[in-house]
């Protein structure tokens, strides 16, 4: 039982049942560990990655439903020597702090610039309120999102 | 300053072959004999915290990083000393070695006199109190890291900065004072420049003090600055290795099932049904419950749900009600564990009385990453991943659960999403071992789901407090607070095989050392009967002392007809406590509340740290928001501001939560809440926007990972009680109030 997807912008082929949720072909099919499990009942967001440019619960999404899709996780969003602008502001704010929901934050996020790349501290409120953060670093994430908006539009 | 050993040159050489290949500086401040991890027995002076190799300059730091950036700090403790910049600056945590105890756990008391009974002395002794349990341990909490590291660290700075000096002295033929060091090189009159890396070696050959000498404040250009973290890119790049991101070959994936009824037997199981399931490869019993091995993690948690079990029942009682029931009986003289203090008389009461009791839930710890470990078992040699709070507890754990010698474990103390106390568990480490153990060669992950993260426990306690209290002419008369809870460290000593003698000093933490000058003033606590495993949430007993206590002065406050902050200044004399009240009164505007809006405030001293939160809270048709929130603490020496800021900040947002929505309950045995959607912490949108400010009094450094989390449910219950006239006397609000 083989699926092919794209995977932060490389072809994949990943043998495993189509109903297994994608966080989990992800992590332990294709090795890319940066996208965490926190729920697995989409109630937490640590698992969020991006399904043709729109943030998903990965730990909700089947692998059979995605065959085709083209897959963004926080490792093809940037890198440390590529940042993208959403993680650069996350460093300047020096948001995290035991980083674990981070790399779903940061996608949804990025997501939500992509939709909306002037958004409100009301906009942040409503398109972040899915990712919970138990270290508390909500008051650095509405700034670093605002940050991040600023240097989208400064590209 | 502690007393520093002896540093033998022959140390240095044995050190550095045992560790990376490299040398390895450092100081060792001991006050007991212990082992030395490194050289072996008879050289008992060197504890590395600084490594030069080649590449260049690791500073060893171990403290475990669960999210409280404390491996930052540390560091630069050593980078101050050493003239090292900060880009140049690498991190590890280093193995699990008994030259890594944490010293400030073992020094109960040891600033005061016994007979000094002055508040600073018992709030030193008190915030000692649950490590001085841990003798002879590693062990990251308590906010202990920096009160332990702060002169160890700077001294194995300065200690490694003079050997490299020495060396460049004598490579060059000049004396050590014509020398300087800057940018992580050792600089000549000339102009020479030597990097460390070059010199490494030959500073073997130095001559040590035992006093390093320290840099004085004004020298320092690292500490008392806000740095970048050095975990900051890796968190948000996803390039951060916690224990359930390691990947080897031929890895399997597991989780487990264990019995809903904490701690019962099983009976018997049927694994036929997950066994059928496509990835499914093994099915162990653990005892408990089973541990289930797939292809996936996936499959194993497929493979989890579909065995079925007989299970037997809880040894505690079965609902949340018969264990509230047996707190209320524990109110009687047999069952005082301790009275924590007892001044003047308080059973003089002529003016207004108040009598009140207050109720707290127990809480799951709920840390983002769910309980996780990597074990793999290769030719009689283990080797572990996980992320804990105490490594030599989990190494230990970790043999004797694969039925090995401790010598043949190699523990790898990882990145911890969140730990809050929950990570000096060693369970998982146990059944990652025990994995290994029974699939020789195959390394193994294991991975709780959330559901058993969230039902397994230990927890924070549930308590009970009953106070009787009275005001007179505007101040408070008698202050007599009773508490009762079951034993956190009764049960934590039973997991741990510790034996707990004496009086639980985390049953009167936060309650009895607040440093009022009320005349008449008694904490006396109570001993409830044990139920379900306990373990330390996140500032532990003053984490629901300090809402008992803060919320009985309010009230006292109410009733005395006085502007509460006001009221609570009238009875403290002690100064930066004083201090942090008035700046959270300015940060503020303190007494102007705009419409539909009030203020509350709270203080706690906890952990030495005297700390005052004040929330504003907004009535509004779709419920009660919080619209601002502000903090102020006294650390005594703020080494990284900005750090210091998010740990206030976050502690503030881990204490709301609860306020708001926390409690795990029972029913017939078992915990009802199973995940984020019926145990909620606070989100985003109802987070306000919190202001931090960092008072230096100049007296003992403190650490900051726990303070800020005992003011912030009293505070919000408070500002309930201003805005609503509605006194909520038990969490969580939310069973109280609507909020948005």
């Amino acid at each position: 039982m083989t699926t092919t997807l794209t995977v932060n912008g490389i072809s994949a082929t990943v043998d495993l049942p189509e109903d297994t949720p994608l966080l989990w072909a992800l992590r332990d099919g294709l090795n890319l560990t940066g996208t965490k499990y926190g729920c697995g009942v989409a109630a937490c967001g640590a698992c969020t990655v991006m399904v043709d440019g729109v943030a998903v619960r990965s730990c909700q999404t089947a692998l059979g439903d995605v065959a085709g899709a083209s897959v963004t996780t926080i490792e093809g969003l940037g890198t440390p020597a590529a940042l993208h602008a959403v993680q650069a502001a996350w460093i300047a704010h020096q948001v995290a702090q035991c980083g674990y929901c981070q790399s779903g934050q940061i996608m949804q996020a990025a997501s939500l610039l992509a939709e909306n790349p002037d958004p409100t501290v009301q906009d942040i409120d409503a398109a972040m309120d899915g990712n919970l953060c138990r270290c508390g670093t909500y008051p650095r994430i509405r700034a670093a999102v605002l940050d991040a908006a600023n240097r989208l539009r400064e590209v | 300053m502690s007393r520093l050993g002896t540093i033998a040159r022959r140390s240095f050489l044995i050190g550095s072959a045992a560790i990376l290949g490299g040398v390895a500086f450092g100081t060792y401040a001991y006050r007991r004999p212990h082992a030395n991890p490194i050289a072996g027995a008879g050289i008992g002076a060197i504890t590395p915290y600084v490594l030069i190799d080649p590449q260049g300059v690791t500073i060893i730091t171990p403290r475990a990083e669960m999210g409280q950036g404390i491996q930052s700090t540390l560091a630069a403790l050593v980078a101050e000393e050493l003239d090292l910049p900060w880009d140049q600056v690498r991190v590890m945590h280093g193995p699990p070695a008994a030259a890594y105890y944490n010293a400030a756990m073992l020094e109960e008391g040891v600033p005061f006199a016994p007979t000094d009974e002055s508040w600073l002395a018992e709030t030193a002794r008190s915030a000692m109190a649950i490590p001085a349990k841990f003798l002879a341990l590693q062990i990251t909490g308590g906010s202990t890291s920096i009160p332990d590291g702060y002169d160890k660290m700077r001294a194995a700075g300065a200690v490694a900065r003079m050997a490299l000096v020495q060396a460049a002295a004598r490579r060059l033929g000049v004396s050590v004072e014509t020398l300087r060091t800057e940018g992580g090189a050792v600089i000549a009159a000339d102009g020479t420049r030597i990097p460390y890396a070059d010199l490494a070696v030959d500073a073997a050959a130095s001559d040590l003090p035992e006093v390093p000498p320290l840099k004085p404040r004004a020298d320092w250009t690292l500490l008392g600055k806000s740095l970048p973290r050095v975990d900051m890119v890796e968190k948000s790049t996803g390039t951060a290795i916690f224990a359930g991101d390691i990947r080897l070959p031929g890895m399997r994936f597991a989780t487990v099932r264990m019995n809903p009824a904490i701690g019962a037997a099983m009976t018997s199981f049927d694994a036929t049904a997950a066994l059928a399931l496509p990835g499914v490869e093994e099915v162990l019993a653990l005892g408990n419950g089973v541990a289930v091995v797939g292809t996936t993690t996936w499959a194993a948690m497929q493979g989890a749900a579909a065995v079925t079990f007989d299970w037997t029942a809880a040894a505690y009682p079965a609902t949340s009600d018969e264990m509230r029931s047996q707190i209320a009986a524990a109110f009687t003289a047999e069952t005082v564990d301790a009275t924590a203090r007892d001044d003047g008389d308080v059973t003089q009461m002529t003016g207004q009385r108040l009598q009140a009791d207050y109720q707290v839930p127990p809480l799951a710890h709920a840390t983002m990453e769910p309980m996780q470990a990597t074990a793999h078992l290769q030719d009689g040699h283990l080797t572990v991943w996980v992320g804990t709070q105490a490594p030599g507890f989990a190494r230990r754990a970790a043999a004797k659960a694969a039925g090995i010698a401790e010598e043949n474990v190699t523990l790898h103390t990882t990145l911890m999403g969140g730990g809050f106390g929950r990570r000096s568990e060693v369970d998982v480490t146990v059944h990652a071992a025990t994995l290994a153990a029974a699939l020789p060669g195959v390394p193994v992950l294991v991975t709780w789901s959330r559901e058993e993260d969230m039902t397994q426990g230990p927890f924070r306690p549930m308590a009970t407090a009953r106070f009787s209290g009275s005001v007179r002419d505007g101040v408070i008369e008698s202050f007599d607070l009773a508490i009762a809870a079951p034993s956190i460290m009764e049960t934590f000593g039973e997991r741990f095989g510790i034996p707990m003698a004496g009086p639980d000093s985390t049953l009167s933490q936060g309650a009895w050392e607040q440093p009022y000058d009320f005349p008449n003033y008694r904490v006396i606590t109570h001993r409830a009967p044990r139920t379900v495993p306990l373990g330390f949430w996140r500032s532990v007993g003053a984490s629901h002392n300090g809402f008992f206590h803060d919320c009985a002065v309010d009230e006292l406050a109410h009733l005395a007809g006085v502007d509460p902050l006001a009221f609570r200044l009238r009875h403290l004399t002690h100064l930066p406590s004083r201090q942090v009240l008035e700046a959270v009164a300015e940060m503020s505007g303190w007494g102007a509340a705009r419409p539909n809006r009030a203020f509350g405030v709270a203080f706690c001293l906890s952990f030495g740290v005297p700390t005052a939160e004040v929330i504003e809270v907004e009535d509004t048709p779709d419920g009660i928001r919080l619209t601002g929130a502000w903090a102020a603490v006294d650390v005594g020496t703020a080494l990284d501001p900005r750090n210091i800021e998010a740990q206030v900040s976050g502690g503030m947002v881990f204490g709301l939560s609860a306020a708001i929505n926390g409690q795990i309950t029972f029913a017939g045995g078992h915990v009802e809440e199973q995940n984020f959607w019926d145990y909620e912490p606070l989100r985003l949108r109802q987070c306000p926007e919190i202001e931090v400010r960092i008072l230096e009094s100049g007296a003992k450094i403190r650490g900051i990972g726990e303070p800020g989390t005992p003011p912030a449910a009293p505070a919000l219950a408070n500002a309930l009680f201003a805005l609503t006239g509605t006194r909520a006397r038990a969490l969580p609000l939310s069973a109280s109030f609507r909020f948005a």
